[in-house]
């Protein structure tokens, strides 16, 4: 490991906050399995539900490789204090439109925080997102693809995805809620900060939300939602770690 | 998944007497000669409409059938089930999206199928009217109902419609990798701890009845599908199929030492053919017109979810296009 040992409580940090909301979304986002607004939907959501998964779980194991335990201990076996996904993954799915939003607001910025992690000092960190990124890809395609469709599609649907964008916008500022290492991962060189990529976020989704016309809340008067990265939850993760644990705490030794 | 228990009208209207008899003789040489039907070429109108009757069953089946492992996604042990289990899914879903596309080629427009699904017209499999109790129902329904589908599948697969032999063909590799998937689950149950092995002793019990349903009526009280078998629609009998399910897989089940609920199933040595309960083809019958445990929970959860995504596709229309049937 080519990391000194006192920044490892931020790196972890760092890879903690990433994975949880990973898991958190990817489960959120599983969600659609049969429900879709159409068929072609379903299926995407849960592509991508089942690559946000995945990327959860190689997460966890860098976390495995520097001393925590395996991914589905760390997945499905901490309680809502421990996880530090941010509050917009955790509400429940809603209209598709949220689910829309959401994916578009939190997959730009994971985008974004996977390309300024590839150049990483921290390798194991820096080789997993270099493959999430192919991934992500399609993911910010998608999105943008919809959300321009439908804010330019009729009234009602341009209504809806600028209602939906007001309520999403300051949840999706919790994402880059500051994590209290900040400094160490900047000076360490494993993560240049969430101010930084918040910045390149808003550049992004401006750009993105014109041609869907669709105007972007006034970021100085709105309220982030902070609290996710320090494991202030909304009233919404608890029903949903209870659910996604119900079968594994049947026997948490067992094989299933 | 799904398959079977197709539910056959007996021919009333059009008759193939009615038909132009010079077209139906090639139609039906055209089959006999093992070729197949395409969506451009003559059809008679009773092939057309049993067709797509039984085409969209099988994709409301597909669409219906993700409905009770779906609630399982979200309460999968560990990351290799919930991603495999997601996976599956995906692929059921995906399934409908190829059924209705080769029902398309027929005539009938999607929007048409779902909308007589949601208001009970049209019928999907008996199965998915019974629910997943616990995470053990799951494996047993990836196992057991997948593997009844693929021998449904693989028969009708060798149909006489073109669209739909190419779709099952599609189906059918994805069908394979969902029996994996449940016979390993359930070997991971079966050979667990004592609490998991109850488990899916409990599942099995729950879904027998179910299976033994699954490929419709005993041959003795169905209707009469001669012509349906000449074109080539349906073919198998319904008895046959479930003679092969049970030759393949009851050796399967009991080697996980597993009991299966039925005292009197038993391979009967000289005849070479399974004996078992003759299943409650009274309960089948309503269950299928409405009356099952699960009938208007699933049919309330599709309804709601056309009604939430219907802004959507309203959206997504364009005043200047036309909707266009599909050509394969």
């Amino acid at each position: 490991m080519n990391l000194s040992n006192e920044y490892i409580p931020a790196v972890k940090d760092l890879i903690f906050r990433m994975a949880d909301d990973e898991l958190i979304l990817g489960h959120r986002n599983s969600e659609w399995t049969g429900l879709g607004p159409i068929l072609e939907e379903d299926i995407a959501f849960s592509s991508m539900a089942q690559d946000k998964l995945g990327h959860a779980q190689a997460l966890y194991q860098v976390l495995t490789g520097m001393g925590e335990s395996d991914p589905d201990t760390l997945a499905f076996g901490r309680e809502e204090k421990q996880m530090k996904c941010c509050h917009l993954v955790e509400y429940p799915i809603g209209e598709y439109d949220f689910s829309l939003m959401r994916h578009f607001l939190f997959d730009e910025a994971d985008a974004i925080r996977f390309d300024m992690l590839v150049n990483s000092s921290f390798e194991e960190l820096a080789n997993v997102t270099r493959k999430f990124r192919g991934e992500l890809k399609y993911h910010t395609m998608h999105a943008k693809a919809w959300v321009i469709q439908l804010g330019n599609g009729n009234d009602e649907s341009r209504i809806r995805m600028q209602n939906t964008l007001n309520e999403c916008f300051p949840l999706a500022l919790g994402i880059f809620e500051p994590s209290g290492f900040e400094n160490q991962l900047i000076e360490s060189g494993v993560f240049k900060g969430e101010a930084v990529l918040q910045e390149r976020w808003i550049s992004e989704i401006s750009h993105i939300l014109k041609l869907a016309n669709l105007s972007l809340p006034d970021i100085d008067s709105v309220r982030p939602s902070y609290g996710g990265r320090k494991g202030i939850h909304t009233e919404y993760l608890k029903p949903l770690l209870d659910e996604m644990t119900e079968v594994y705490r049947i026997d948490p030794k067992a094989e299933w | 998944m799904y398959g079977g228990g197709y539910i056959f009208e007996e021919t009333k209207n059009g008759k193939p007497e009615s038909e132009d008899q010079g077209k139906l003789k090639n139609f039906e040489a055209k089959i006999a000669a093992g070729e197949k039907i395409e969506p451009s070429d003559w059809m008679p109108a009773e092939y057309r409409k049993q067709l797509i009757r039984m085409i969209e069953q099988h994709a409301h089946s597909e669409i219906i059938g993700a409905l009770p492992e779906g609630t399982w996604i979200t309460r999968a042990p560990g990351f290799r089930r919930k991603m495999a289990l997601m996976a599956k899914v995906q692929d059921e879903v995906g399934h409908a999206q190829l059924l209705y596309s080769a029902a398309e080629t027929l005539g009938k427009p999607r929007e048409d199928m779902i909308n007589d699904l949601i208001t009970g017209k049209s019928k999907y499999s008996n199965v998915f009217n019974y629910p997943a109790v616990t995470w053990a129902d799951t494996a047993v329904i990836a196992w057991l109902i997948d593997a009844g589908a693929i021998i449904n599948q693989v028969a009708n697969s060798k149909g006489s419609y073109g669209p739909y032999c190419r779709a099952l063909e599609r189906i059918c590799i994805e069908e394979s990798f969902h029996l994996k998937y449940g016979h390993d689950n359930v070997v991971f149950l079966a050979t667990g701890t004592p609490k998991q092995r109850e488990m899916v002793q409990d599942a099995l019990n729950r879904w027998w009845k179910p299976i033994m349903h699954f490929f419709g009526p005993s041959d003795k009280i169905s209707v009469h599908t001669e012509t349906l078998m000449r074109w080539k629609v349906k073919m198998a009998s319904n008895d046959d199929m479930r003679q092969k399910f049970l030759d393949m897989y009851v050796p399967k089940i009991w080697e996980l030492k597993l009991t299966i609920p039925d005292p009197n199933l038993k391979k009967n040595q000289t005849s070479g053919k399974w004996e078992y309960t003759e299943p409650d083809w009274e309960e089948f019958k309503r269950v299928i017109n409405g009356d099952g445990p699960c009938n208007k929970e699933r049919l309330a959860v599709r309804r709601k979810s056309e009604e939430k995504g219907e802004w959507v596709r309203r959206a997504l229309m364009r005043q200047d296009e036309q909707y266009v049937t599909p050509l394969s």
